[in-house]
C-alpha cells in the first residue's frame, strides 16, 4: 500500500511517523478538499431554505447519509449524525435506559472505554437501575458472558475492538445470544468500522456507534446506527430545531426518524467529508485494509518483541493496536517517558489510561503505551520505533 | 534537544527527600488525571518556616525529578515566599523547556503543597 503521498499532513510535517490513528487518524486531500470545496461553493442551511444553495447542502447531507448506509448494509433513516460517537453512546443510553422499569439491568464490561462506561454506570445510578460489568479474562477475552445474563437484563453495551489492547470481541455471536434473550445489544464500532468490513445486518445489532475522525474523516461527527423500528419507538435525545413537526404552547409532535434524533444545524461540513472518506476507504476496499494490518501487526510483533524488557499486552486477536510497557530491571519506565523519546525522533505514539481506566486496574499498571495502525503506516515506520524504543531504554538505564 | 538531562535522570534515579516524615504538620495527596503520576506530600511547618519536607510519588520521570528538585529548593524556605511560587520558578528549577500536557507532570508537586498549605489553614 503506497498512499502516504495522500495525506498531506506526511508533507507538513517532514518525517513524522504517525502511530496513534485509533486516537485519530489523519486525513487524505481527497477529504480536506472536499470540505473546503463545501465551504468554498455550497454553506447553506439543511433543511430549510428553498433556494437553490439551501436545496444543495440538504442533498449533499443527505447523500451522505445514504453512502453511510450502504457503506454499512443497513438502511439510511438508520444511521443518526452526532457530533461524535460519545454523543452516539449517549444518546443511546440516555433514550434507551428512559424506558426501563426501576430494577432493570444493564450490562457492560471491563474493556469499554469511558464513552461507553461512564454514561450507563451514571444513569443506572439516577434511574434506579442495576449495572453489572462483565470481567476481562488473563488472555484479555470477556469472562462467560450467558453467565451474567438474568432475567433482569435489558441492555448490553460492548465494544466491538478494546482500544487499549485490540481484543476483539465476536459480535454476531454475542448479539445472537443477546436477541434470543430479549436483550437490546448497543456496540461501540470506534476501532473497528474504520479498519475491517461492518455488515450490519449480518453482525445483527441494535444499535452500533463511530466516529468519522478516526476514518480518514474529519472531526466534529459521530454516527449511531439504529434497528428501525427500536428508532420508531425511542424518546429523542435533544430537543429544538429540526427534530420537530408540530409546536404547541402545550405539547410538541417530533419529526421522522432519524431526524427526530438530530436537533439543530449538524455538520454538514464534515458529512460531506465522510462521503469522501467513505469513497477513499471502498476504493482501496476494506477487506484490503483489514488484511494490510494485520500484516503490519505480525510484523511489529515480531520486531517490537526483540526489544529487551518489554512487555507486551497481547491478545489473540487481529486488530492493528499494540498496547505495551517498557521495563528496566522490573523496574516500570513510564508510558509518558517513552513516548517523550520517542517524540524526539518524531514518532507519535500514546501513551496513557487510553480512557479505558477500569482495565488499566485490571493490568495493574497506571498507564501503558500504544502503537495503532493505519493504512498510511510502513514497515519501516515499525523498524523506527523498534529502534527508539532500544534507545529509550538507554536513556533509563 | 532531549528533556532527559543529566539532572533529571539524577533526581529521577536518586529522588532526594524521598519517603514519608516522622513528625509532620500537614499532608496532602494528588495526582494527575491524564496519567495517573501521584504524589503524597508530608509537611514540617515551623513559625512561618517549612522545617521539613518528604514525600512519595509515583510517575513519570519529570514529575518525580520535579519533585526531588523542588524538596531540596523550599526546604527552610518562608511559607509565604512558597506560597507565591509559578510555573515559571518551577521550569527555571528544572531548567528543561515542557510542552503543556508535560508541565501539568512538573507542577504536580507544587500544586500539592500548596494544596496543604491552604487546607491547613482555612
Amino acid at each position: 500500500m503506497n498512499v502516504k503521498k495522500d495525506f498531506p499532513i506526511f508533507e507538513n510535517n517532514e518525517g513524522l511517523i504517525y502511530l496513534d490513528s485509533s486516537a485519530t487518524s489523519q486525513s487524505p486531500k481527497q477529504v480536506i478538499n472536499a470540505i473546503a470545496d463545501f465551504y468554498n461553493k455550497y454553506k447553506s442551511n439543511i433543511h430549510r431554505g428553498v433556494y437553490d444553495l439551501s436545496e444543495m447542502s440538504t442533498e449533499l447531507y443527505e447523500k451522505s447519509k445514504e453512502k453511510c448506509a450502504s457503506f454499512l448494509n443497513c438502511n439510511p433513516q438508520e444511521i443518526i449524525y452526532t457530533k461524535n460517537a460519545t454523543e452516539a453512546l449517549n444518546l443511546a443510553a440516555y433514550s434507551l435506559t428512559s424506558d426501563l422499569k426501576e430494577g432493570d439491568e444493564v450490562l457492560v464490561t471491563e474493556m469499554e472505554h469511558h464513552s461507553n462506561f461512564v454514561p450507563w454506570q451514571q444513569l443506572c445510578k439516577s434511574r434506579n437501575l442495576k449495572f453489572s460489568v462483565i470481567k476481562v479474562n488473563e488472555d484479555f477475552t470477556l469472562e462467560n458472558i450467558e453467565n451474567k445474563i438474568t432475567e433482569k437484563t435489558k441492555i448490553l453495551a460492548l465494544t466491538h475492538v478494546s482500544n487499549a489492547t485490540g481484543s476483539v470481541n465476536d459480535i454476531k455471536e454475542i448479539c445472537k445470544l443477546a436477541n434470543e434473550n430479549n436483550i437490546i445489544t448497543v456496540i461501540d464500532g470506534c476501532q473497528s468500522a474504520p479498519h475491517k468490513k461492518i455488515d450490519l445486518k449480518d453482525l445483527n445489532c441494535d444499535f452500533f456507534a463511530f466516529s468519522v475522525h478516526k476514518m480518514l474523516g474529519p472531526m466534529g461527527l459521530g454516527i449511531l446506527f439504529g434497528k428501525e423500528k427500536l428508532l420508531e419507538k425511542l424518546s429523542p435525545f435533544l430537543y429544538g430545531g429540526d427534530m420537530i413537526r408540530d409546536v404547541r404552547i402545550d405539547d410538541t409532535d417530533f419529526n421522522d426518524i432519524p431526524w427526530k434524533f438530530e436537533a439543530g444545524t449538524p455538520n454538514v461540513a464534515a458529512a460531506v467529508g465522510f462521503s469522501a472518506a467513505i469513497d477513499y476507504l471502498n476504493k482501496i476496499g476494506m477487506e484490503n485494509i483489514e488484511k494490510y494490518e494485520n500484516e503490519l501487526k505480525e510484523y511489529a510483533l515480531e520486531k517490537l518483541s526483540e526489544v529487551e524488557g518489554i512487555k507486551i499486552y497481547k491478545p489473540k486477536s487481529q486488530a492493528g493496536i499494540i498496547s505495551f510497557n517498557l521495563y528496566n530491571n522490573d523496574k516500570l519506565i513510564h508510558p509518558h517517558d517513552v513516548s517523550a523519546v520517542l517524540n524526539d525522533k518524531k514518532i507519535a505514539i500514546r501513551s496513557g489510561h487510553h480512557c479505558a481506566q477500569v482495565l488499566m486496574d485490571k493490568l495493574k499498571v497506571p498507564a501503558t503505551c500504544r502503537i495503532s495502525f493505519y493504512i498510511y503506516n510502513t514497515k519501516e515506520d515499525i523498524d523506527k520505533v523498534a529502534e527508539a524504543l532500544k534507545e529509550a531504554r538507554k536513556v533509563f538505564n | 534537544m532531549s528533556i532527559y538531562r543529566e539532572n533529571i535522570m539524577d533526581n529521577y534515579k536518586e529522588p532526594r527527600n524521598f519517603g514519608k516524615l516522622d513528625s509532620y504538620n500537614i499532608e496532602y495527596s494528588d495526582q494527575n488525571p491524564l496519567c495517573g503520576d501521584k504524589v503524597h506530600i508530608y509537611l514540617k511547618v515551623e513559625g512561618g518556616k517549612l522545617k521539613d519536607i518528604r514525600y512519595e510519588s509515583e510517575g513519570c520521570a519529570i514529575s518525580i525529578a520535579t519533585a526531588s528538585i523542588l524538596s531540596e529548593a523550599i526546604k527552610g524556605k518562608n511559607i509565604e515566599d512558597i506560597k507565591n511560587l509559578e510555573r515559571n520558578d518551577i521550569l527555571d528549577m528544572i531548567g528543561i523547556k515542557l510542552t503543556p500536557m508535560r508541565v501539568k507532570c512538573a507542577m504536580l508537586s507544587l500544586v500539592a503543597i500548596k494544596k496543604g498549605l491552604n487546607k491547613n489553614e482555612a
